[in-house]
């Protein structure tokens, strides 16, 4: 038992990490990119090729003065930016992020590399977890009394749980061609036959689109337009308290293509790959991070690409569109499963 | 059985922990600086504060949200099927289909219902 628990604290640690690694690299790249895209350069002065610029920014910002505006619920106010990293740091431990390959730690297996490796509710622990991030925006929006806040954080919530469903039913095609809620056994699903992005495309679509919804980019950050909200939700936040709502945001976009990968994309996993020991478990996780940081370049590249949609286009695209895909690609998917096709 | 569920309270314990630190270390950090009393007051593009930000909600948000609470029900029913479908048609695929499809038509019904009173019409006149 004792060496059980040290292999899981040392995946927590490592896969956490990773994650907290993500993020300020993630920041960079998104400034590098939109610099790239829009012709200009770009943070360039702190380390090489201004890498070191997040880090610089991460400190500023803890060394901020801790300001509460006046006229604020104190404690939500200063719950809600808790709430939304809380939430962020939980959703990833489903997710594995590469396998095992038989490798042994302490004598104990080390499973694939996903920290609740035993866990049977996967998906369903997932969706229930990242459904609560609403409430570290909702909280946030009503706890500063502020107009724009308020207002923010209401559209935000409406949003966040219009493309809940969506999201949901296309996750649900997955689950119904793999018979298992857990995403190690998707991954193992997927491999020797075709990745879940060619028979559920009309999933594979509606996830991608929910996905962008759910981490509130743009096109869909209705909750932020800065031109007509400041910044929505967080106009009233300062120092780390702004800080943890913008790495939940990039918490979240680096679990939601992760779990984009594991579903549809076969995780770590590559046609014709089969390797053992150490060696594998280094390219799998490889595998997975490359597959994974093609999606996080995508948000950046749809970031700066697209201009943002009007509210009741937005709820409309959702409710009117992308639900009753994600069902029709749910009979496509049951219908196949019942003429006991493999290839789905 | 519970034992599956200790990484999640490892886990939970965890975000706490990186949660409440990062917060509590700015607090601590970046205290006592307040020089301006103006400095605290809510911000609205630079003008006088004209009244308080609690606001009444448009009932929009509330129709949305009773919308959701329906179906995202409905879709939690339908993980067990998903789950068992694969297996269970083995034996009998026609009644997996049939309960499956069912459920779905049953919702469809709803859906078209709530689309034709104009439920999900966010800038249009509502008729709910």
């Amino acid at each position: 038992m004792g060496a059980e628990l040290i292999v899981i604290a040392g995946k927590l640690i490592v896969l956490a990490t990773l994650l907290l690694t993500a993020v300020p690299v993630m920041v960079w790249v998104e400034r590098r990119g939109a610099a790239f895209i829009q012709d200009r350069l770009g943070p360039n002065r702190v380390g090489p090729w201004g890498i070191i610029q997040p880090i610089a920014d991460s400190v500023k910002l803890l060394f901020k003065e801790d300001l509460t505006p006046a006229g604020v619920n104190r404690w939500l106010y200063f719950l809600a930016p808790m709430i939304s990293v809380f939430i962020a740091m939980l959703t990833f431990i489903v997710v594995p992020f590469g396998d095992g390959c038989g490798v042994t730690i302490l004598g104990q297996p080390l499973g694939s590399l996903m920290v609740a490796s035993e866990l049977e509710v996967g998906v369903l622990y997932l969706l229930a977890i990242s459904s609560l991030g609403v409430y570290g925006i909702v909280l946030a929006g009503w706890s500063s009394n502020n107009k724009y806040s308020l207002l923010g954080g209401l559209r935000a919530s409406a949003q966040l749980i219009s493309y809940e469903l969506s999201m949901a039913l296309a996750v649900l095609g997955v689950i119904l061609a793999t018979g298992s809620l857990r995403l190690d056994e998707v991954v193992a699903a997927q491999s020797g036959k075709l990745w879940n992005a060619v028979p559920q495309f009309l999933g594979f679509v509606v996830f991608v689109v929910a996905a962008f919804a759910e981490t509130n980019r743009l096109p869909f950050d209705l909750a932020e337009a800065e031109t007509e909200l400041v910044a929505g939700y967080h106009v009233e936040y300062s120092s780390m308290k702004f800080a943890a709502f913008m790495m939940s945001e990039y918490m979240n976009m680096v679990t939601v293509s992760a779990l984009l990968v594991t579903l549809f994309l076969g995780g770590s996993t590559l046609p014709g790959v089969h390797l053992e020991g150490w060696l594998g478990l280094v390219v799998s996780l490889a595998v997975f991070l490359g597959k994974v940081a093609f999606f996080m370049w995508l948000f950046v590249w749809v970031r700066w690409s697209l201009p943002r949609f009007r509210y009741d286009q937005l709820m409309r695209l959702g409710w009117k569109g992308l639900l009753p895909l994600a069902t029709v690609n749910l009979v496509l998917v049951a219908v196949g499963v019942a003429r006991g096709w493999t290839w789905i | 059985m519970l034992g599956q569920y200790i990484p999640v309270f490892m886990a939970i314990g965890f975000a706490a922990a990186v949660a409440g630190g990062m917060i509590g270390l700015s607090m601590l950090l970046g205290r006592g600086r307040i020089a301006y009393q103006r400095q605290t007051e809510t911000y609205e593009s630079g003008m006088l504060l004209l009244d308080s930000g609690r606001k009444r909600v448009s009932v929009k948000f509330f129709i949305v949200a009773m919308v959701f609470i329906i179906f995202d029900v409905e879709v939690a029913f339908l993980f067990p099927w998903a789950v068992a479908a694969r297996e269970a048609a083995k034996s009998d695929p026609t009644t997996v289909l049939a309960v499956g499809l069912t459920f779905l038509a049953v919702l469809a019904i709803g859906f078209v219902y709530l689309w034709r009173q104009g439920a999900f019409d966010w800038a249009r006149r509502e008729r709910v």
